[in-house]
């Protein structure tokens, strides 16, 4: 593992299936104006330099160029394989969505013109922006000030095939504590944003499930707005689907919030699951925690994550740390994972970040095998012990079993 | 009477070139249970080549030979299939595994092993006996197997995983070596006291005399330049002992790069 402490140098901060490495790029007194989008000083890993356009944030697709696949944003996806949703297909189709929702939760069904929406989220790219524009459906889960639902708030998205447009907002009032359940089953074409805001001294943790069907496309962005000294947790769990790419943002509307966020995936032959995570600490004295884990497998199995955390000039105080390790358990896979640390003050509490992919240890195979352990049992134990570190944070045991099921499904038949 | 036989065993490695590079030329040995046997040899002789090749390690590659435990194929075996017949192999180096916890780890391995799942109540206590007769702190169960371990623990969690095993033969690849005096002497007996139990075939492979006043051998080899070169009682380890490798060095070819 490589772990780089903020007075790092700033070398290639890509690492990929059979290596490993970890950048972070210090940039003292830089002023980022916008500081969601430029990245002045993130060079070294990416090859770009400052002069790279400043993104554009609009809830108008048209606004939205649309990329030609050599973009920073889109450098890994695959567009053929988006089904056409860069270009806004019409939906032809609908999801299947039902919410169970314990009292004194709410959920109401609006349109997209309703005024919740967009007030966290403001689209980054054309999908999200069709996804915001579009929805038919948009649900709103609204957990009231000081509510503590003892029951999870469960949204199931099921797909019966299609493109389909989705929007979800949750908003969680001041001092509340609520879980939300999202959890995406069947196949689809999905652009889906999910906007969350956290109250002050409020508390919500989002479990976002993405255990679709093999042919899903699901494209996201998942926004949150932590108030002043609340807490966000988040487990973003990507198991299914043909590709996958999101977008978890975590931005503070005030000091002292607390952000973790926490990712499972496991990529199988042909897949492309990408999670593109970007922390912005604007107000002082917030935290963050990021860790992603990965297993990989098979031809073409291709997983990515992007961990951008920027520390804004103000961020005084700031505690950040992002993780991703990747284990790649058969050759054909390929695993980027790209950190990227861009700080505008000295004064921060902490600011690092680690990335490691590696191979499965064939070492560690034997000597669980000399032990008398079949070599499928062995790959399960090692599997199930890297990724206990995220699964066993998971609150809700039904989840837990279903996530360690899921996963050893996944390893059932490896070879 | 549980006897290992191995007859003329060659051995190559797996190296760039295609054919391999031969490191054990024709290896002669017959261990049965209860008997305790020491090979010793310089650096680079095989003696872990032959303890992998016994226990299955995929690097090395059998070209001719057989051996067979109780009269049965163990190279036909995969390598959890020998441990099931009973062969254990405590390793020179043993691996690391992050994530995977000793017990959780000695529970799966008995539980193979043994074909059944231990009983909760007599696996916990006999897991902290088996822990405190060789002194090693409870907490370690709850650790990552080899993690973090000094050189000595991990040798003794080797002994602790062969004293639950109860194998049928023990090849301990230089369980002995970077051990201090208290931690040899503690390793020692945990070896001793599976000796004891008279159930198992213990095949000590060794650099040094060192841990032989500790556990005696009935039987001590000299590899060189991959065969057993001589074969006697216990004085030959006190000849060895005195006068070192270099007549045994200088009448075999040696192996490669055997220093
Ligand atoms: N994977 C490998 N590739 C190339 N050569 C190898 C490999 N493994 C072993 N060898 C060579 O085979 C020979 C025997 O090695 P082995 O490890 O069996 O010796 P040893 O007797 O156990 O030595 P030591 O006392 O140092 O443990 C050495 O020359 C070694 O370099
Ligand atoms: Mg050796």
């Amino acid at each position: 593992m490589v772990t780089a402490p903020i007075h790092n140098d700033s070398r290639d901060g890509s690492s990929s299936a059979s290596g490993a490495a970890g950048s972070a790029v210090l940039v003292p007194g830089s002023s980022t104006g916008s500081p969601l989008g430029s990245k002045p000083g993130v060079s070294a890993g990416t090859g770009r330099p400052d002069s790279r356009p400043r993104l554009v944030r609009s809830r108008d697709p048209e606004a939205h160029p649309v990329p030609t696949g050599r973009e920073e944003e889109w450098r890994f996806t695959p567009l053929r394989r988006l089904r056409g949703l860069l270009t806004g297909p019409a939906a032809d189709a609908t999801v299947e969505v039902s919410v169970d929702a314990p009292a004194p939760v709410t959920v109401e069904h609006v349109g997209s013109g309703d005024k919740r929406v967009g007030r966290v989220l403001t689209p980054a790219d054309r999908v999200a922006a069709f996804a915001m524009t579009r929805a038919e459906d948009v649900v709103v889960v609204t957990v009231p000030a000081e509510a503590m639902p003892d029951e999870p708030v469960v949204v199931r998205v099921h797909g019966t095939g299609g493109t389909v447009y989705g929007h979800l907002v949750v908003e969680v009032g001041a001092f509340a504590s609520a879980t939300v359940v999202l959890d995406h089953t069947g196949t689809a074409t999905f652009a889906g944003n999910v906007e969350l805001s956290v109250g002050d001294s409020a508390s919500l943790t989002l479990v976002s499930l993405q255990d679709w069907d093999a042919g899903a496309v699901h494209v996201g962005a998942h926004a949150a707005r932590v108030g002043r000294d609340a807490r966000f947790r988040s487990f973003t769990v990507t198991l299914g689907g043909d590709l996958v790419r999101l977008s978890p943002t975590v931005t503070y509307a005030g000091p002292g919030g607390d952000a973790e966020l926490y990712g499972l995936f496991f990529t199988d032959a042909g897949q492309h699951q990408e999670h593109r995570l970007l922390v912005d600490h604007g107000p002082r004295s917030c935290r963050s925690r990021v860790a992603y884990k990965g297993a990989l497998r098979g031809e073409g199995a291709h997983a990515v994550w992007i961990g951008d955390v920027v520390i804004g000039a103000d961020a005084v105080g700031t505690d950040t740390y992002e993780l991703n390790r990747n284990l790649v358990l058969t050759d054909g896979a390929r695993a980027d994972s790209v950190p990227n640390l861009e700080i505008s003050t000295g004064e921060v509490v902490g600011a690092g970040h680690a990335s490691a992919t590696g191979r499965f240890d064939d070492e560690a195979l034997f000597y669980l095998m000399a032990r008398g352990i079949p070599a499928d049992e062995a790959r399960r134990l090692v599997v199930r012990g890297f990724f206990a570190e995220i699964v066993d944070r998971i609150e809700i045991d039904s989840l837990r079993e279903r996530i360690t099921a899921a996963v050893e499904a996944e390893l059932g038949g490896a070879g | 009477m549980s006897t290992l036989e191995i007859r003329n065993l060659h051995v190559s490695v797996e190296t760039d070139s295609a054919e391999g590079r031969e490191i054990l030329r024709g290896v002669d040995l017959t261990i049965r249970r209860g008997e305790t046997h020491a090979i010793m040899g310089p650096n680079g002789s095989g003696k872990s080549t032959l303890a992998y090749s016994i226990a299955g390690h995929p690097k090395y590659t059998i070209t001719s030979g057989t051996v067979t435990l109780d009269g049965v194929d163990v190279l036909a075996m995969s390598v959890d299939e020998r441990a099931r017949a009973g062969v254990f192999l405590a390793m020179q180096y043993p691996v690391e595994v992050p994530g995977v916890s000793v017990s959780n780890f000695l529970r799966s391995s008995v539980t193979a092993v043994r074909g059944e799942a231990p009983k909760l109540r007599t696996w916990v206590k006999e897991v902290r006996d088996s822990m405190a007769a060789l002194e090693m702190d409870p907490v370690f169960a709850e650790r990552s197997v080899n993690e973090g371990f000094s050189g000595g623990e991990k040798k003794r969690h080797e002994i602790l995983q062969m004293a639950l095993l109860k194998p049928k033969i023990a090849i301990l690849d230089e369980t002995d070596s970077g051990l201090d005096v208290d931690a040899l002497r503690i390793v020692s007996g945990g070896i001793e006291s599976v000796r004891a139990a008279g159930q198992t075939g213990i095949l000590l492979i060794t650099h040094y005399t060192r841990i032989l006043r500790y556990v005696k051998p009935e039987f001590v080899h000299v590899m060189a330049g991959g065969r057993i070169v001589d074969s006697g009682g216990p004085e030959l380890a006190a000849v060895l002992e005195d006068s070192g490798y270099d007549r045994y060095v200088k009448t075999t070819e040696p192996a490669g790069t055997a220093a």
